[in-house]
């Protein structure tokens, strides 16, 4: 007989692509935010899937912190130009420069928190009234109670008390002047889910997400690579270790494993064996127990 | 190593949601189901033991890792559906958890309604409760294909059969009026661990699976239908590119039956026939689609199609129809206007709607009809009839979970104040 059975991944995609062009459908003027990591990266090939064969129907949209993996910042550029879609770039120094923000004193100074204000004062710029963001239920705790269509008032602020139910198909992405949505297609998403998906569909990724040699400082057990925006301090010594990293955030505030991981598959054997989440090595949500929580509340992603 | 991948390619999907009351063991067992399978990591554990040691409290509280707001966590209460994700070999599973307390209602409904099965917990001690009636009911009601009553704490009662059995002879009882199609008990205990992930040899008396070999086995591929095709349309693709230049596609989720190329088909509300040129991805053409795949249709004639419409098989079309019954529960803490205006969305479509009249509310602790009082405030289930501005194409929710439901958008505040399966076109 006949099976109409959709494996697990293939209904994920559906799903998403449905998100997708759901979001183009009901939205004046949507964006998709794009930060190079592995999941933005499955976003645009959901948006090629979900439109073809026409362009999307809206631009991509970096927040650069400034403090970004030069190899991030090539590869974005990379599939921009290999896409021949419209980038937008919008970065946190400008923000600084422009006194709308303010720098982290500290050894540890992250832009993490800055980027809202910069991603918000954009939103406004360009009258974006949706956001197409790669965020994962399964990445974080506050992030597990994110709906798909996540509305965000005037302010930009994420109120989780007061979230709009979601039932079947059915989406309400109605909203007054001024507010907008965050979107996210790859709520049901694992991130295994996202490894398989990226090697199924033969996606290119950073080359940081793979083995190799690096400076790192060790810092409170977490690996930063060594660059220009940390400064080691007296206690902490910078040595070359073999890493790879499994986010992609700031270089101040994301954490490097210990991996000989070279290939998609053997990244995959590492995820299925992995004792840590993924997010374990995020300085940014060690901040406190809800540290993503609040920020989401200001307008984080 | 090779197999192991090709395994991970070909899992399937299933969709669950957790039923129960305050105490009655929950998210121990969620817990334990995500401990078993190896989904709870180590830097969560280390957080929760780091919470509840700072709290004074001797064990850690597995809630911690499903309760991630800051107000969950102060006051030890679960304010929101949580997602919760785990895996074994044979499939991958998306838990629905849904809180106990007060928004009871609203937030069961809200995860049934994408749920293949829901799991309804039992206290061995206190057998079946209103709150156990209530689960079945909203189970019932939202159409879920198969409960699992676990019947849990079963250390508690010395694992005595007799307990067990009464408490299956109740619930059998209660559910004869329902509808539900297949119910399966489960002896368990969740703390212990007794039936969960492994059989256990203290209810040598229990014949059946244990809760996880029966989650990993049952079969949920009906759960769509594969008989009336429906296609709402969802949004229309016209690249006006050199090389697509005449290129218009009705992209959208196929919400029911089976598309070929060549099939014929009629466009509604139009009521236009005409025939399905091609099933395009990204991927390349498709010999057929079905639910719930999303795919960009072609159609032979050029006819004015947009968002909001439907393409059916000629000879298979739904309702069409601006008068439609429904069994609603009401979400808003602002009462059901009798009479009011709100926003339809059903499938694609968005219209505006008259309530035109309550018909009678639910008591779902007794399943009996309340007639002499009509005002439908937060978390109650009343039938309605509703008038539609523009006509709806409409099944009937037990026939079509995707063209059989819909939810009502208060014009003014914009939220979603209800949601409704359609009962019967008039």
């Amino acid at each position: 007989m006949h099976s109409y059975n959709l494996t697990h991944l293939q209904q994920l995609e559906a799903e998403a692509i449905f998100i997708m062009r759901e979001v183009a459908a009901q939205f004046e003027k949507p964006v998709l935010l794009f930060s190079g990591g592995k999941d933005s990266i499955v976003m645009v090939r959901l948006a090629q899937k979900a439109f073809f064969p026409g362009r999307f129907p809206f631009p991509l949209m970096h927040i650069d912190t400034g403090h970004n993996f030069p190899e991030t910042i090539e590869f974005r550029d990379w599939l921009v130009d290999h896409l021949g879609e419209r980038l937008i770039v919008r970065s946190v120094q400008d923000s600084i420069d422009q006194g709308r923000a303010v720098e982290e004193k500290g050894p540890n100074p992250s832009r993490n928190g800055l980027q809202t204000i910069t991603l918000l004062d954009a939103l406004e710029e360009f009258q974006f009234d949706a956001a197409y963001g790669g965020a994962r239920r399964d990445e974080e705790k506050a992030r597990a109670k994110e709906r798909f269509f996540s509305h965000r008032d005037e302010f930009g602020q994420w109120d989780p008390k007061n979230q709009r139910p979601e039932l079947w198909n059915l989406f309400n992405g109605r909203k007054n002047v001024g507010e907008h949505f965050r979107v996210f297609p790859l709520s049901n998403w694992t991130e295994m889910d996202v490894w398989q998906y990226i090697k199924q569909e033969e996606l290119k990724i950073p080359e940081i997400y793979f083995s190799h040699e690096r400076e790192v400082v060790n810092r409170g057990g977490t690996l930063l690579a060594n660059s220009e925006y940390i400064t080691p301090q007296d206690n902490e010594k910078v040595e070359t270790r073999t890493v790879r990293f499994r986010t992609v955030g700031d270089m101040t505030c994301t954490g490097a494993v210990e991996s000989v991981a070279h290939s998609l598959d053997d990244i995959i054997r590492e995820v299925a064996a992995a004792k840590q989440t993924e997010r374990g090595g995020r300085a940014d949500d060690r901040r406190s127990e809800t540290a993503m929580e609040d920020r989401k509340k200001q307008g984080y992603f | 190593m090779q197999k192991e991948k090709d395994t991970y390619l070909e899992m399937d999907l299933l969709r669950f949601t957790t039923a129960g009351s305050v105490d009655d063991g929950k998210s121990t067992l969620i817990g334990r189901l995500l401990f078993d399978s190896k989904a709870i990591f180590d830097d969560q554990l280390e957080s929760i033991e780091r919470v509840s040691a700072h709290r004074g409290e001797g064990d850690f509280d597995l809630a911690l890792l499903t309760d991630g707001l800051r107000a969950e966590r102060e006051q030890g209460i679960t304010i929101d559906v949580a997602y919760r994700y785990f895996a074994t070999p044979r499939r991958k599973f998306i838990i629905s958890d849904t809180p106990g307390h007060i928004q009871y209602t609203r937030n069961m409904v809200t995860g049934a309604s994408t749920a293949n099965l829901a799991i309804i917990l039992i206290d061995a001690r206190k057998g079946v409760i209103e709150q156990t009636c209530r689960h079945a009911f909203i189970a019932s009601l939202l159409g879920i294909q198969h409960v699992v009553l676990c019947i849990n704490k079963m250390d508690l009662v010395d694992y005595k059969e007799e307990v067990y059995r009464e408490i299956v002879e109740d619930f059998k009882q209660f559910a004869s009026r329902l509808n539900l199609a297949n119910i399966k008990f489960i002896p368990i205990s969740a703390l212990v661990g007794d039936n969960v992930v492994n059989k256990s040899d203290r209810t040598p008396w229990y014949r059946g699976e244990s809760l996880l070999y029966f989650l990993e086995t049952v079969y949920v591929g009906s759960n769509q239908n594969h008989v009336e095709a429906r296609f709402p349309v969802q949004y229309v693709i016209r690249p006006q590119s050199k090389n697509w230049h005449d290129y218009r596609g009705f992209s959208g989720r196929v919400a029911g039956g089976v598309f070929k190329p060549g099939d014929e088909v009629t466009v509604l509300p139009s009521g236009f026939n005409s025939k399905i040129k091609g099933i395009h991805t990204f991927d390349g053409d498709l010999d057929e689609a079905f639910s719930p795949m999303s795919v960009t249709l072609t159609l032979e004639d050029e006819i004015d199609v947009s968002r909001g419409d439907m393409i059916v098989k000629r000879n298979n079309p739904p309702q069409v129809s601006q008068d439609i019954d429904a069994m609603i529960c009401w979400f808003n803490e602002k009462k059901l206007q009798p009479r009011g205006k709100y926003i339809i969305r059903h499938t694609t479509r968005e219209a505006r709607c008259l309530l035109k009249e309550v018909k009678y509310k639910m008591n779902i602790n007794t399943l009996h009809k309340i007639e002499d009082d009509l005002e439908v405030g937060l978390n109650e289930i009343a039938r309605v009839s509703i008038r539609s501005s523009m006509p709806l194409f409409v099944d009937e929710y037990r026939d079509n979970r995707n063209t059989g439901s819909l939810v009502l958008i208060d014009e003014f505040t914009n939220e979603t104040v209800a949601a409704g399966m359609i009962v019967g076109g008039r």
